[in-house]
């Protein structure tokens, strides 16, 4: 059957192997990306083809109303709590690193909400948080707090914060396996050397652990602001946006879905992604530096 | 010495009881919420259910919020998106880890800036793409984003590609194999880490993916697991007792996963991180 010499055999490969995917990925992800840019420039309503020209005004509108620049405001909660999520997760992580009996018990409980439904999760505190009938309210009562009693989806001050820890509970345990992993690579007698000397555990972290793991903290970080610019699932789940919830990426949803402003909404996923792609640019310089 | 580190250890176990404590709590309070009648669910707070065999709940979502539905389509969906990406991902990999030729670098190139475009924020456009080819509201619509879109699986299956020794290769085409067999018998098989790696994690990936579905196929025919809860809550809110049964049939599968296949998931969020 395949009687073609190497030379043949390898165009044939080539042409084969590669054609089809190579074509899958312009059509799914480098064309969009383009024609996106074009709508941003249009009035397109996403219905139909019709589309006129409107240079920077899907732009200008974005940065001069409220409501949409100012969505972003509602993704620094997310952002926050990414950082506390980082931080936590590092510690755990030495901990689970540690001699200790029953570490991976640990580490797989821990783990255990990142493989959980990401819909039914938020379905899931929704009754956590209910203000009458919501389990953590009760838990309050039962231990005597019961003054700490929130409406924990229904106050405005407090709510990003609800929806904020839902993405905390939700994905600590996968930073805190990717920090263990990491600090496994480490190797042991580096630590060994530090005790001879007489580090302490305190500036065995500081001068050995974090030096060593440092692009990976950086990679976690860079991993918490996209993943923060990007929220959208949990308040778009659990409140449709409303109650002041609203995140840029669900506001953009709306735009172009609900809006029929399918213009104005590629503009404003075209500044997310510049955002985004900024700061990826950012932390690779950074880690480049590093290596020098 | 020996009294500070004994001092430290019960604090680390403190420590981790606390953080155990904050994610059972909310699994907890929908496992026993489950079982218990609705006026029972708004009577006896976080005390255990009267009856753990009160499986009318578990009934009751099954059929109303067309589960049985949402479980066959995703299952369509992933055995198909699943084979489409190992198919493309060993075939990429092996072409790209293989050979050199001129457009190897830009095709590299367009594979790894590819994987830092945040996928919802071009959705705008993707769906003009995918309403022109005809594919909204039916099934090929995920399955081409999932295949065609993501492209974690070429990253690490061309980390594994390298790993492979080039002797093998060559020792096969002094035996006068093909090229296409090399990749048939030597390549695919010594994948088969990387391939079971990927298979769970994009299963559980897609499992849970709300945004495609919702987007892409709003037909009630087309429900998923994703889609068909998020409309089961809307009119239901009042039954907390019935959502939490819900919950839990949807936890369930990727918790199985989970417990039998921990290994392959662990590596596979190490390998994903650390490039």
């Amino acid at each position: 059957m395949f009687n073609f010499s190497y030379k043949t055999q390898r165009y044939l490969i080539l042409f084969g192997f590669l054609t089809i995917p190579v074509l899958f990925s312009l059509t799914f992800s480098y064309y969009p990306a383009l024609s996106l840019l074009y709508y941003s420039f249009t009035d397109w309503t996403g219905l139909g083809w019709e589309m006129h020209w409107v240079g920077f005004a899907n732009y200008k509108e974005i940065f001069t109303r409220p409501d949409i620049f100012g969505a972003f405001k509602n993704n620094a909660y997310y952002f926050v709590g990414g950082l506390i999520q980082t931080a936590l997760a590092l510690l755990f992580a030495v901990i689970l690193t540690s001699r200790l009996r029953g570490r991976n018990a640990f580490r797989a409980m821990l783990f255990l909400p990142y493989v959980l439904h990401s819909v039914a999760t938020v379905i899931m505190f929704k009754n956590v948080y209910h203000a009458e009938y919501g389990s953590l309210n009760i838990f309050l009562d039962a231990i005597g707090l019961g003054s700490l009693q929130q409406s924990w989806l229904g106050n405005p001050h407090l709510v990003n914060f609800s929806l904020a820890f839902i993405s905390l509970w939700k994905y600590f345990g996968l930073s805190m396996i990717i920090f263990i992993g990491a600090l496994q690579s480490i190797p042991a007698d580096l630590y060994e050397a530090a005790k001879i000397d007489g580090a302490s555990g305190w500036q065995a972290f500081r001068f050995i652990t974090v030096p060593s793991i440092r692009s990976v903290i950086e990679l976690m970080m860079i991993l918490t602001l996209t993943g923060a610019l990007e929220a959208f699932d949990i308040p778009y789940i659990m409140m449709l946006g409303a109650n002041g919830t609203a995140t840029f990426v669900s506001t953009t949803v709306d735009m172009a879905f609900k809006f029929q402003k399918a213009g104005l909404a590629s503009a404003m996923a075209v500044v997310l992604l510049l955002i985004v792609l900024l700061f990826i640019y950012v932390q690779r310089k950074l880690v480049f530096r590093g290596d020098k | 010495m020996d009294r500070t580190n004994k001092a430290w250890t019960a604090v680390k176990y403190a420590i981790l009881l606390v953080a155990v404590f904050i994610v059972f709590f909310p699994i907890y309070s929908v496992i026993i919420g489950a079982f218990k009648t609705q006026v029972e669910y708004y009577q006896s707070g976080m005390s255990l259910p009267h009856n753990w065999l009160n499986f009318d709940n578990f009934q009751k979502v099954f059929k109303v919020g067309k589960l049985g539905l949402g479980f066959r389509n995703i299952l369509i969906i992933l055995a198909i998106s699943l084979a489409g990406n190992v198919l493309f991902g060993t075939m990429v990999a092996y072409a790209l880890g293989r050979f050199d030729f001129k457009l190897k670098k830009p095709i590299m190139g367009m594979y790894l800036l590819a994987q830092v475009i945040p996928m919802v924020t071009t959705q705008v456009a993707t769906f003009s793409v995918i309403k022109f080819l005809g594919a909204y509201n039916h099934m090929t619509a995920p399955i081409l984003l999932y295949v065609g879109a993501d492209v974690l699986q070429i990253v690490i299956y061309l980390q594994f590609v390298n790993n492979i020794p080039k002797d093998l290769d060559e020792s096969a085409m002094i035996e006068g194999a093909s090229l296409f067999k090399i990749y048939r018998s030597i390549i695919f098989p010594l994948l088969t880490p990387a391939t079971a790696t990927l298979v769970i994690m994009k299963t559980i990936s897609i499992y849970n993916d709300f945004y495609t579905p919702y987007l892409y196929m709003p037909s009630q025919k087309l429900r998923v697991v994703s889609t068909a809860i998020y409309s089961f809550v809307g009119p239901n809110a009042a039954q907390l007792n019935v959502i939490s049964a819900g919950i839990i049939i949807i936890f369930i599968p990727t918790v199985l996963v989970f417990l039998f296949l921990q290994r392959f998931i662990f590596a596979g969020v190490t390998n994903g991180a650390v490039k």
